[in-house]
């Protein structure tokens, strides 16, 4: 495995630092996300009724989340009704366990893998691996992040990091083609002719769902390769795996994500494929379904009022591509599957305070607003950013983090008292003035001393003025 | 069972984390109450109905299957099997699948030289399929404002492996199953799927991938090619 996956993961300013050194990776980035922006723009404006659709997103999951105990009991009537089979699990282990066993029940030792961030998050495939199974990914990207022993870097498209010749030379290597050319449409083809023998002879096809639907049962997978149809269609039996917040209750529900999701997430008006399966159907597709439900830290997340409409999020990446935190340090800075914005809020959410690499994340945004505003079903990321960097700060006072040479709360307790009282606050600035000369290089502070430096670390000063307006005030009159 | 307790076990718990979630706000005991179905209350203030005339929504579709690099060909009904014949003739198609129930007056002139390959009579095997040069079928409803065939499996359409295997789909679609926009198709849907459960597939163009640098290739796993007849 890489050492990627064995390091510990570090607080996010300190790994952000190691990727802003790679010139490659921010070209990769840079080109990727700019594309892809303008692209969604343009699909975006062209939809007179968008905003409408935002809010009506909003509002269904808003529903959902308020009575999921009922929505999940009603899912799992409809899609045992459907012909299917539906597994609870509390937990990634719990998952994982469900899954390993349907699989060697059957006896099989190799399953074709849909693309999913949600088996992602809770490590099947290592985990089916020291069952001695081999989990295939098939989507292109995870193909290739697979194949390095890589780890996915974006939520839409994983091996964003890695440009065409470093794909080249994996391919022929792992593949074992000598005349491979680096043109995209060349390695997808090298792809399409290994896949395609898997796809024929697999029993077992595994994958995550972007919406299940409470009232009929129906489960869709929404796609562009046709990687999706494959291990949904061709294998007789398939295993999905939901996490619980992404129940819809009804199928007219659909009419809201079906236009939100893809030019949110791709910039298309619709992606290539959409397969929607309501449990078995004899004489077509897979004759046995497993939906498993995993909540591997969901409802932690639902039971913080301000944060559980992190849960609304449906996975489409918008945030990403217009984050200029993400921009630079691209995903794998995040130590998480969801990276970004949204992972920067669910993340630490999923993991609990006490992780010390996800209580730093909320830290990885300038708070622009700029997720918000493209967020499909208008999750406020701002607003939970700050909302778990205050819940951050009270869970390390409750653990006395602050306690010994932590001078910080003394010196906003110190501002708080000069704040209050005129006199002091202009003594203050006085002698501010003073002691700042030692520090103003060409009219910017980009040094502090002692504990006050860990401000300027990151960004410059502007000195306190000459004459403040009130003193100027004063000697007009 | 020591599996099924296990499930049972997951079941409870979760649905015990969320009830205690959310007890505070419901300011009601943590267990399922009686109520019914609760999804008043939510504005559904989009269009749900196309404005565009039938002309203007044929012109769209056709502009917009295009943009997906799909071919699109306008067709008087009688000329079907004509049309077809030159459309096989043109991408070398050999053997064409054709799905069950499928109208026989749209199937490619006798002396085209096209073998039909019909998954009527027992279905075809895997490699049959996944051998064939194309396949011919129609559609449950085309949706212009997005360029999307809508699949259902129904008469003509075939199970979803026939239009999967083949590196070629020949789709004819007939003006009036063509809708405006997407909510329209998700209505039409809704009956089918309430009462049959059929398996539905959105079709936008052929396959592609964006996945190497953002450079956009069609054709990755399903057919690489689509040709949309409009009759």
């Amino acid at each position: 495995m890489s050492s990627s996956k064995t390091a510990v993961p570090q607080a996010f300013e300190k790994t952000a630092r190691t990727y802003l050194d790679d010139a490659q990776l921010r070209r990769n980035l840079g080109h990727a996300t700019r594309t892809i922006r303008n692209k969604r723009n343009n699909v975006v404006g062209e939809m007179p009724d968008w905003e409408e659709l935002r809010e009506s997103g909003r509002q269904i999951k808003q529903n959902v989340m308020m009575n999921l105990d009922r929505y999940l009991l009603q899912l799992e009537e409809s899609v045992i009704k459907a012909g299917g089979v539906v597994h609870w699990a509390h937990d990634a282990a719990d998952a994982n366990r469900i899954i390993a066993n349907l699989i060697k029940e059957k006896g099989e030792s190799e399953v074709v893998k849909v693309k999913s961030i949600t088996t992602d998050e809770i490590g099947l495939n290592d985990a089916l691996d020291k069952e001695g199974i081999h989990a295939l990914e098939t989507d292109l990207a995870e193909l290739i992040v697979q194949m390095a022993g890589d780890e996915p870097s974006h939520i839409l498209v994983p091996a964003i990091h890695k440009n065409r010749s470093e794909i080249r030379d994996l391919f022929r290597e792992k593949l074992g083609i000598e005349n491979l050319s680096d043109k995209p449409a060349e390695l997808a083809d090298a792809a399409r002719r290994y896949l395609r023998k898997k796809f024929l002879h697999a029993k077992i096809g595994v994958s995550g769902a972007n919406f299940a639907v409470a009232e009929t049962g129906t489960v869709v997978v929404v796609e562009s390769e046709g990687n999706g149809r494959m291990c949904t269609t061709l294998p007789q039996t398939l295993i999905s795996v939901l996490g619980i917040e992404k129940i819809i209750p009804t199928w007219q529900d659909f009419e809201v994500f079906m236009q939100l999701l893809p030019r949110s997430s791709t910039a298309e008006r619709m992606n290539p494929y959409n397969n929607f399966w309501t449990g078995t159907t004899a004489g077509d597709g897979p004759q046995e379904f497993h939906l498993v439900l995993l909540d591997n830290g969901r409802t932690s997340v639902l039971a913080d009022e301000t944060g559980r409409d992190t849960l609304h999020c449906i996975r489409c990446s918008a945030c990403l591509n217009v984050c200029p935190v993400y921009e630079r340090t691209g995903g794998h800075a995040y130590h998480s599957v969801y990276p970004g914005p949204i992972g920067a809020i669910l993340t630490p959410q999923l993991r609990g305070p006490d992780d010390v690499a996800a209580a730093s994340l909320p830290y990885a945004s300038s708070l622009c607003g700029a997720c918000y505003e493209v967020c499909p079903v208008k999750i406020n990321i701002p607003e939970i950013l700050v909302h778990l960097r205050n819940k951050g700060v009270r869970h390390k006072k409750r653990r006395g983090f602050f306690s010994g040479v932590r001078i910080e709360p003394v010196i906003m307790k110190m501002a708080a008292h000069a704040f209050r009282r005129r006199a002091l606050y202009e003594m203050a600035q006085k002698v501010a003035r003073i002691g700042q000369r030692l520090y103003v290089r060409k009219g910017i502070i980009s040094k502090l001393p002692f504990q006050l430096s860990s401000w300027t670390e990151m960004r410059d000063l502007k000195p306190i003025p000459e004459q403040t307006f009130r003193e100027w005030w004063r000697t007009r009159s | 069972m020591v599996e099924d307790t296990l499930m049972k076990n997951s079941k409870d718990i979760i649905l015990k984390r969320i009830q205690s979630a959310l007890r505070k706000e419901n300011g009601m005991k943590p267990q399922l109450s009686g109520m019914e179905p609760p999804l008043r209350g939510i504005d559904r203030k989009y269009e749900t109905h196309s404005k565009l005339s039938q002309v203007e929504r044929l012109r769209l579709f056709m502009e917009r299957v295009s943009d997906y690099k799909a071919n699109v060909t306008r067709a008087e009904e009688k000329e079907l099997p004509k049309v077809i014949a030159d459309i096989c003739a043109v991408e070398q198609v050999k053997k064409l699948v054709i799905p069950p129930g499928i109208d026989t007056n749209w199937l490619p002139e006798k002396t085209s030289g096209v073998a039909l390959i019909s998954d009527e009579s027992g279905p075809l095997s895997i490699q049959e399929i996944d051998q064939s040069d194309a396949v011919l079928t129609g559609c449950f409803r085309a949706v212009a404002q997005t360029g999307t065939i809508v699949m259902t499996g129904g008469a003509g359409q075939g199970r979803r492996l026939l239009t999967l295997l083949p590196d070629f789909h020949i789709c004819v679609v007939r003006t009036d199953q063509v809708v405006g926009i997407i909510p329209e198709a998700f209505w039409d849907l809704d009956p089918l799927i309430r009462e049959k459960k059929v398996p539905v597939t959105f079709i936008s163009g052929p396959s592609a991938t964006s996945d190497i640098e953002l450079d956009r290739v069609e054709g990755v796993h399903g057919p690489r090619r689509l040709h949309v007849v409009i009759v």
